[in-house]
């Protein structure tokens, strides 16, 4: 079956990124994409609502950001996963915190879960 | 005459990299480097001059603001690139300007693929975890190397069948190239897999092992598969899956295996494949 384009939700637990997911995440993932570069890693370190202010954040987004509330920017703002995973560069939230966060879990709660945890990914 | 002597299969999962850096040689690690040891072991014996890695760019060099399908490099050398957390420590990857512009040719005028040329292209994990597995790199690069990326990222993705077509064309665009290359086409990304949502950590070890049963036996029956479909299965980023299908494209219906292994230790199934045609080329 083909789904409507705008259809995002269709699969439990899932944001599809799908093109209007990623016209309404444009800002906030260009944002996330910036901080693959060292000097703007450090420039958000520094004063992070002021560099988001320069990629146009909405208040939300700035909130969400700040309280590293991925589940929420993941599933109402459009945020791209991949973009936003480099915002742990800065605040040090690993891959497997951002999905516990996600799934409403402790990181302990979620690492009971894999067959081997891997230090690499937290 | 250009060649393809081998297609291999792999995960390109970030904390490869990062274990491999730091040579973190504890138990947890060893199914992985085991893993690979076979297929880099094949590919020396087959004196691989040449790797056209097909892979998928995370938000390294490309963004959604322009989002190419596919893109091809055209460079001599790309740079290792930085994705949030620094540059690894790799020599640039080494290209072959002549052979990728040849492969560009191809592929665009007879095959009718309508690539993006890229004379700059910065390096990803997507390709760089497994190409340090497969090819010495110290001090440099013992292979030239020809990144193609393919946008599945942001949905609409290229179908399944889309891109066991584009091996077909690459297999046509490698036989058609004048100079001796001998060729490893390497396909990148899952397997299962999920990092968005609620749905975060799903992994379907059934479904992997379906998959790479297939990959080596009946391929074709994998590329009218729908994206949905590979998503409900494998996850939603488990469509990384398909960069598996342009690599078995570009090999003969039937095929030799050389080796195989499979680890599901934390968040997606770490998994090789090597494989050869069933009439391997004269090399």
């Amino acid at each position: 079956m083909t789904k409507d384009a705008k259809d995002s939700k269709y699969i439990p637990g899932t944001t599809v990124f799908t093109g209007h997911e990623s016209a309404k995440g444009l800002k906030l993932n260009k944002f996330a994409y910036s901080l693959r570069l060292a000097d703007n890693r450090d420039a958000f370190g520094a004063d992070p609502a002021g560099y988001m202010d320069k990629y146009g954040l909405s208040e939300w987004e700035k909130e969400k950001v700040l309280a590293k509330d991925v589940k929420a920017l993941v599933e109402e703002g459009g945020g791209s996963i991949y973009m936003l995973i480099k915002l742990g560069g800065v605040t040090g939230q690993g891959l497997a915190s951002m999905g516990a966060q996600q799934r409403g879990e402790t990181l302990d709660e979620f690492m009971a879960t894999r067959n081997v945890p891997l230090k690499q990914n937290t | 005459m250009g060649k393809i002597v081998a297609g291999v299969g792999s995960s390109h999962i970030p904390s490869i990299g990062d274990a491999y850096d730091q040579n973190d040689q504890s138990p947890e690690w060893q199914p992985c480097w085991d893993g690979y040891k076979p297929a880099k072991a094949f590919l020396k014996e087959k004196g691989v001059t040449h790797a056209i890695v097909i892979y998928n760019d995370h938000g390294c060099d490309f963004f959604y603001d322009k989002c190419p399908t596919f893109a091809l490099g055209a460079a001599d050398e790309y740079p290792i690139g930085d994705e949030g957390w620094g540059i690894r420590d790799l020599p640039p990857v080494k290209g072959d300007l002549d052979f990728s512009w040849h492969l560009a040719n191809s592929l665009i005028k007879e095959s009718e693929f309508d690539l993006t040329v890229c004379q700059e292209m910065v390096m990803d994990h997507g390709l760089l975890v497994p190409l340090p597995l497969l090819f010495d790199h110290d001090p440099d690069w013992n292979v030239k190397t020809v990144p193609l990326h393919i946008n599945v990222l942001q949905h609409p993705l290229p179908t399944p069948s889309r891109i066991w077509q584009l091996g077909q064309a690459l297999r046509k665009a490698v036989e058609s190239y004048p100079e001796d290359a001998r060729v490893a086409v390497v396909g990148t990304g899952g397997l299962s897999h999920q990092l968005n949502g609620q749905r975060f950590g799903h992994t379907n070890e059934d479904w992997d092992h379906e998959f790479l049963d297939k990959i080596e036996d009946n391929p074709k029956a994998l590329i009218d598969i729908p994206h949905d479909t590979w998503m409900e299965r494998g996850g939603a980023e488990s469509v990384e899956m398909m960069m598996w299908l342009g690599m078995r494209g570009a090999l003969t219906p039937e095929v030799n295996k050389i080796h195989r292994s499979y680890y599901m230790p934390m968040l997606t199934g770490m998994a090789v494949t090597c494989l050869e045609d069933k009439t391997p080329a004269a090399v």
